[in-house]
This record gives structure tokens, C-alpha cells and sequence, in this order.
């Protein structure tokens, strides 16, 4: 168990901000309006997960762009690359879900059980009814958060409005309560019993960052040069020196142990990099404190790269912290990021509303009619992507066939059908053509959809049209 | 051999006592949790063997107390199905098969409805697609012996064709010219000529004028003059390019000496009335059927709004 102690300065303030400003995007967004007219939902980012639609903003994502996302998921990663090849684990320490929940979990440890000497005490103290009521208290409340954090996750996938008052009258779908449950549980377990534990163990980012990282990205770093000696042993060290030649240097490390005191995952960065750090920067609020109190410089402990760390031991002059972070690798990886949400930003704006899918029917794959002609049958996807109903044209190109929809018939038919088509919907139809018999076995047909309303968009798919082999 | 049990120095565990070249085995107890979950199991199963149907006795197994059976677990999935479908079947009984078409909603989900129908009980002889085979008709098609209409649809699947015992069945018959003797078989060839002409297959000839007299005097009055046919009497149009049972000379020429006839059951008695109806609306959809009343479609209004349920 970690006991962390409070600190203040420059990064526990930032990480504050940060911690309100994302937990405020959190809770917030699901309660957005976005007006999408009569025959969408009004929610301005929501999972539809019923209808299979995917609302942000502007944005309406349907199944078969998935892509989208999938372009989205890449750019998240190659972002995460970015920013850990130019400013080291930023994510992890600062943004990270685990890192912003494990700390309110905290700051609600502190609040119930004191600082870091108390939460001891009382870890080591025997059951008192005391501790019992401060152990139950803490718990109740981590689990509200829980709680929470589950309940807020639920509004993303339904209209927030409504589902609020409905989860309070017990009116929800049974998945929104097992949703808010499994989510307390986890939200419970990893923010409040398992904390560092997850970053060191089950996490597998700290892993493959290594891999991101290299000796320009910035780094918690302890100023093993300037710190050693460490001037808590000064009077040993000083025997030790009587005996030697070398004029002692002390170190300005003062050994408080502060640094370590702080450090949410209980390490010692003195100890050189390690895969515990999340780079935090508490430990450089902790340690800019004790070097306030001895009257010496601060940021022994510091942001830094490995290399500006090896300039300064020889001390030669650092790296100004922009040329640092724009170098190939990062600026690849800005490149590839860019490059992609272009694509995807490009993909969006020309994207069609109006869709076409044809299916020939198989069985049977032609049908004789009593004039000799053939006959072939169609099913024909439309997909609508607009929030308003349309009117559309359905024709065909390629055999001097005739058309007609399952309203008409034979008698009706001609070179293309008109029909109504719903809002945001796919709308199913079945389409016969009808050519004469004595043609090619195979021969193409294309299906255009074209919309007849305005926009004048359009969309084709080929098909074929098939003939006996040979006619009786 | 020592057959003797002793503590064993290093591990304080007493050993069973047998001990081969020197090796010997040390008594450890199982765990505990593990002989738990062991009397855990043991006493679920006792629970379980008591509820649920478990022990086999000579005719059936033992019923279990809570009286839960896979049969009844089945009635009861077939239960909610039904239930869930109700309103719809309901709607379909009530509606009139000529006003089916005006309910969109309604006509597809009796089509739906059909083709599963189908699948199970016509496929057999009219093929997975519908589109038959020699002596099966195909449904597809624009050509229809008995009527194409939804209600000459559902009235041919309600008594069957030729059914034996069914009163209204649809019954027509095609004389064995041949073989009750009469017509002799120079005469069936020059009809078969005839029949070819007038099918458009042949080029007129000095046979099929021969046959065209014959024609007269014994096909024209169920085939009609012009040979188009006669619904009322299921003859089949003999012009047009769709033949049951072949339209070469060799299957023509079968067809006048032994007559055909085949059989299609009355599903009255086996299918209720609202299948039959779906079954009708499934074999109209498949492109041939006839137009009944026109069918208008409503205008589309969509309510899908959204996670606003
Ligand atoms: S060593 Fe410092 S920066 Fe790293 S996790 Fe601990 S307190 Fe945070
Ligand atoms: S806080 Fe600074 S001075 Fe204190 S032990 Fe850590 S590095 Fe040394």
C-alpha cells in the first residue's frame, strides 16, 4: 500500500486544472444538444448503439463507415506517439483515466483519513470503531464515485434527458443498471484498491513506450550530478575524505526523502528512470520545496531529456525545448497524424448521402415469361443518409431492358422507378427487369440511384443480368 | 521397506510412509479450499439431482421438484414467439387479402411470413427459389393455369389442384388421346405440328395444317380457338413460350397420348387459414402475380427517432 503525501506547486496545480477540465468534458458532453431535425436524435454525441449510428457533432457515422473510427483510433495512437517521443509519458501522468480517477480517489483518502503519517497510523492501528467509521466512509464514497463514473458513461449511448429520470424510477434498460454496476465495480477496484498497480503491471503502455522514447523526449529526471553526495551523510562523507586527496563536493540533495514521499507509485526517482514513473512532476514540486527551504536551486529533480541531462553534467548549454521536440521522429509521426485526419476530413466532406446496393437474385437466377423474354430479379439496398424522407430514381443502364418495382408490374414498367424513401434508414425494395430473351448469357447492368430533390446526388452498382443458356 | 509413517526433517509434514530407493512421499492434506469446493460440489449436485429431471428410471427420468422440463422450456419459448406475433397475426387474420396490399407494412410481413411457409412446406416440389421444374409450375413466372391474382392464388392453395376428397378442389383433365384411341397416331404428329406453329417454335407447314383442322373439332374447346387457353378450366395457353410439361415434339406427343394432370394437395386442413394468407401474399411477391385491386403505397413516415425510448 502507497501512501502518497500531499504537495504543493507548479505540477500538482496543473495537474488540478487538468483533472477538472477533463473530468468536466466526462461528465458534460453526453448533456450537449446538437439539433438534427424530426428524424434524428438531438443528442450532439451519442452511440447509437440500437440504430447502429454513430452522432458527434456535425458528424453522423454510419456501420459501414467504421472506418472512420478506425481512421480515429489510429490517429489516437500515433497522437500518443507524438506527444511520448516529444514530452516522454504525459499521457500517463497527467490525462491518463486511471491517473485522474486514482487521484480524486486520493485526495478523498486525504480528506477522510489525513495525510500521508496519519493514513499510516491508521493502517497500523487496530480496529476501533473510529477506524471503522473512517474506513466505511472512505469506501462510500469512492463507490459514489463509482457510481458516478458509471452513470455518466450510459448517457453516451442513449438521450441523456430522458434516461436520467428513467434510471431513477427504475425505468432503465436492465443493461444501462448492469453498465453502471460493472463500471462502479472496475472504477472501485482500479482507482481505489489497485491504483499503481495498474500502471506497473497490467498496463502494457509503459512497455511499448520505451519503444517511443528516445534521448530528446522529456523526461522526470533526478540530477544524479548535482544532487551526490548527498549531504545527509555529509559528516561520514567528510571522514571519508579526510582520507583521500580529493576536496569533498557535497551534492545538493539533502536526502529528505520527499520525492519519494509524494510519488503516487512509491518509487524513488533518484534511483535513475523507471518503468513505475508516470512522470507526474510531483516529485519536482516536492523537491523544489526542500531546495526552497535549504536555499538552493531548484529543479534538482526536473523535466529533461537524457541528452540536455548529459550537456549539463559536462556542462555545456541545453537544447532550446522546441528544436528539441521537432526532430524526424516527431516529425514524422505529426506528419503521418496530419496526413491521416486530412484524409479522413477530406473523405467526410465528399461523402455521399445516397447510397445504391444490388443483390441479383440467385434462386432462380432468371425466370422465362410467356413472351419468351427473361426476366431477372433484384433486391436494392437505398440508404438514405440525410435526416429528411427523398425522392429518388432508380434506373438502369446497359440491357434495353425494362424495369418495375414490386408496386408495378409488367404492364407499368420502364426504363426506371420512382420511390419515397425514409429518413436516415436503409429502405429495402425488390426490382424485375425484363429483356428480351435471345441475348449474351451474362451481360452488365448498372443501377443508378439519383435523387430527385435538389442535391441531385447520385450513386450506382453494377450487377449483371443473366440469360439460359439457351433459350427453348 | 519401511512401512513406517515419520515427520520428515525439512518440511515438518509427516510422510505416508512407503519408500522406494530412498524416495519417499510426504503425506501433505489437500488444500483446503480445494476439498471445499469439493463438498460444494457434491452438495450442488444433490440440490441439482432433486430439482431438475436427473436420475433415469425405467420409462423416464425422475421429474425433479421444480417441474422444469426441456419440453416445457420449449412450449414456453413457442408461447412467447406467438405471443410476441399475435398482433400481427391478428391484423392479417382481419385483413382481406385484397386490402393487403394498401398495408405495406402488413403485406411484408406476410411475405416475410410465406417464404418461411414455403421453405417447409412447398419447396419440395416447386424448388427453394419457387421456380419449379417439369410438371411443377414455376412461380415466378408471368403465366398462371388457375390465376395469378392474390385470390386465385390463395383459392388454389386452400383446395389444392386435383385433390382427391376436396369438393372445390381445382380439377381439370386432359384427355390420353392416344392411348384411349382417339386419335390415331398420325394424327396426334400432325397436331403436335400444329401445336408447334402455333407456339411460334415451327414454320407452317402441310402436318400442321392437317393438325389445325383436328385442333378444331377436339382441343378448341377448353384450349379456346386461338389456343390462349382457359383459366376457368385451368387449360393451359398453348401460344405463349411456357410449357409444364416441355414444349418439344417429343414431350407434346406424350402429352396427347397419355394426358396430364398433376396434383397439388389442399392445404386447408393442414395449414390455418392466416398461414395460407401469408403463403398466397408470398407466391404473389415473387414477381408474376397479377394485379388485384392496384396496391397503393402509403406514403413513407418513418418514426425512428432515436434512443428516445
Ligand atoms: S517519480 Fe516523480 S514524476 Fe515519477 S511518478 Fe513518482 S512523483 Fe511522479
Ligand atoms: S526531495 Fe530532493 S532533496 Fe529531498 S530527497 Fe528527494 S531529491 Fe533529495
Amino acid at each position: 500500500m502507497i501512501f502518497p503525501k500531499a504537495v504543493d506547486g507548479a505540477f500538482r496545480r496543473f495537474k488540478w486544472v487538468v483533472m477538472i477540465v477533463t473530468l468536466a468534458i466526462y461528465y458534460i458532453t453526453p448533456w450537449l444538444r446538437w439539433d438534427r431535425g424530426p428524424y434524428a436524435p438531438d443528442q450532439a454525441v451519442l452511440i447509437d448503439l440500437a440504430n447502429r449510428r454513430f452522432y458527434m457533432f456535425a458528424i453522423e457515422i454510419w456501420p459501414h463507415e467504421f472506418y472512420y473510427v478506425a481512421g480515429l483510433l489510429v490517429m489516437a495512437a500515433i497522437g500518443l506517439f507524438f506527444v511520448t517521443s516529444a514530452v516522454g509519458r504525459a499521457w500517463c501522468g497527467y490525462a491518463c483515466p486511471q491517473t485522474v480517477w486514482t487521484d480524486l480517489f486520493q485526495h478523498v483518502e486525504r480528506w477522510i483519513d489525513g495525510d500521508r503519517n496519519a493514513q499510516i497510523r491508521l493502517q497500523r492501528a487496530p480496529w476501533s470503531l473510529g477506524k471503522i467509521a473512517r474506513r466505511v466512509a472512505k469506501h462510500s464514497v469512492w463507490i459514489a464515485i463509482g457510481v458516478l463514473t458509471g452513470g455518466a458513461w450510459i448517457f453516451y449511448f442513449a438521450d441523456a434527458p430522458t434516461l436520467a429520470p428513467a434510471l431513477f424510477s427504475g425505468e432503465a434498460p436492465m443493461v444501462a443498471y448492469s453498465t453502471v454496476a460493472l463500471l462502479t465495480a472496475t472504477t472501485y477496484v482500479l482507482g481505489g484498491l489497485m491504483r499503481e498497480q495498474v500502471c506497473q503491471f497490467m498496463c502494457p503502455w509503459p512497455r511499448i513506450q520505451a519503444a517511443m522514447m528516445d534521448e530528446q523526449s522529456l523526461t522526470v529526471t533526478y540530477k544524479e550530478w548535482r544532487g551526490e553526495p548527498r549531504s545527509h551523510g555529509l559528516k561520514r562523507a567528510q571522514a571519508d575524505a579526510a582520507d583521500g586527496p580529493d576536496p569533498l563536493r557535497i551534492g545538493d540533495c539533502i536526502d529528505c526523502n520527499a520525492c519519494v514521499a509524494v510519488c503516487p507509485t512509491g518509487i524513488d526517482i533518484r534511483g535513475g528512470p523507471q518503468i513505475g514513473c508516470i512522470t507526474c512532476g510531483l516529485c519536482i514540486d516536492a523537491c523544489d520545496d526542500a531546495m526552497l527551504r535549504v536555499g538552493r536551486e531548484p529543479k534538482l529533480i526536473g523535466y529533461s531529456t537524457q541528452a540536455d541531462d548529459d550537456a549539463a553534467r559536462a556542462g555545456k548549454p541545453s537544447v532550446a525545448p522546441l528544436r528539441r521536440m521537432l526532430r524526424p521522429r516527431t516529425l514524422i509521426y505529426l506528419g503521418s497524424w496530419s496526413a491521416i485526419g486530412a484524409v479522413m476530413l477530406f473523405a467526410l466532406e465528399t461523402r455521399s448521402h445516397l447510397d445504391i446496393s444490388v443483390t441479383q437474385t440467385r434462386n432462380p437466377q432468371w425466370v422465362q415469361l410467356s413472351d419468351g423474354s427473361i426476366r431477372n430479379t433484384y433486391t436494392v439496398k437505398i440508404r438514405n443518409m440525410e435526416t429528411r424522407p427523398r425522392r429518388v430514381e432508380i434506373a438502369i443502364d446497359g440491357e434495353p431492358a425494362l424495369l418495375w418495382d414490386e408496386r408495378g408490374s409488367r404492364e407499368t414498367a420502364g426504363r426506371a422507378v420512382q420511390l419515397a424513401i425514409d429518413p436516415d434508414q436503409v429502405t429495402k425494395t425488390q426490382l424485375f427487369v425484363a429483356a428480351p430473351g435471345d441475348g449474351p448469357q451474362h451481360s452488365d447492368l448498372r443501377f443508378t440511384v439519383r435523387a430527385l430533390d435538389g442535391d441531385h446526388a447520385s450513386a450506382s452498382d453494377d450487377s449483371r443480368f443473366e440469360r439460359p443458356e439457351e433459350t427453348q | 521397506m519401511a512401512e513406517r509413517s515419520r515427520i520428515d526433517d525439512k518440511t515438518g509434514t509427516p510422510t505416508v510412509g512407503h519408500e522406494w530407493d530412498g524416495i519417499e512421499e510426504l503425506d501433505t492434506p489437500m488444500p483446503r479450499w480445494w476439498l471445499w469446493t469439493l463438498y460444494a460440489s457434491i452438495v450442488f449436485a444433490i440440490g441439482y439431482v432433486i430439482a431438475y429431471p436427473a436420475i433415469p428410471m425405467l420409462n423416464s427420468a425422475t421429474k425433479g421438484v421444480l417441474g422444469w422440463s426441456s419440453q416445457g422450456e420449449l412450449d414456453r419459448d413457442i408461447a412467447g414467439e406467438q405471443k410476441r406475433r399475435a398482433p400481427i397475426m391478428t391484423a392479417l387474420a382481419a385483413t382481406p387479402l385484397d386490402q393487403l396490399a394498401a398495408n405495406p407494412k402488413l403485406l411484408a410481413a406476410a411475405e416475410e411470413g410465406g417464404r418461411s411457409v414455403f421453405k417447409v412446406h412447398c419447396a419440395a416440389c416447386h424448388g427453394a427459389g419457387a421456380a419449379g421444374s417439369k410438371g411443377y409450375p414455376n412461380l415466378n413466372d408471368d403465366d398462371w393455369l388457375w390465376g395469378g391474382d392474390m385470390a386465385a392464388i390463395e383459392q388454389t392453395l386452400i383446395h389444392g389442384i386435383r385433390h382427391p376428397g376436396d369438393v372445390q378442389t381445382r380439377i381439370s383433365q386432359m384427355p390420353a388421346f392416344g392411348r384411349d384411341g382417339i386419335l390415331q397416331p398420325a394424327e396426334i404428329d400432325d397436331l403436335v405440328s400444329f401445336v408447334r406453329v402455333r407456339s411460334g417454335q415451327d414454320q407452317p407447314s402441310a402436318a400442321a395444317a392437317r393438325g389445325g383442322a383436328l385442333y378444331t373439332n377436339n382441343c378448341a374447346a377448353c384450349h379456346g380457338e386461338e389456343g390462349r387457353g382457359n383459366r376457368t378450366l385451368g387449360a393451359p395457353n398453348l401460344t405463349d413460350s411456357i410449357w409444364l410439361f416441355g414444349g418439344d415434339r417429343g414431350s407434346l406427343t406424350t402429352t396427347l397420348i397419355n394426358g396430364r394432370g398433376g396434383i397439388m394437395p389442399a392445404w386447408e386442413k393442414q395449414l390455418d387459414p392466416v398461414t395460407i394468407k401469408m403463403l398466397a401474399a408470398y407466391v404473389h411477391s415473387l414477381g408474376g402475380g397479377e394485379a388485384s385491386p392496384a396496391p397503393t403505397r402509403v406514403a413513407a413516415a418513418p418514426q425512428r427517432v432515436a434512443a428516445k425510448q
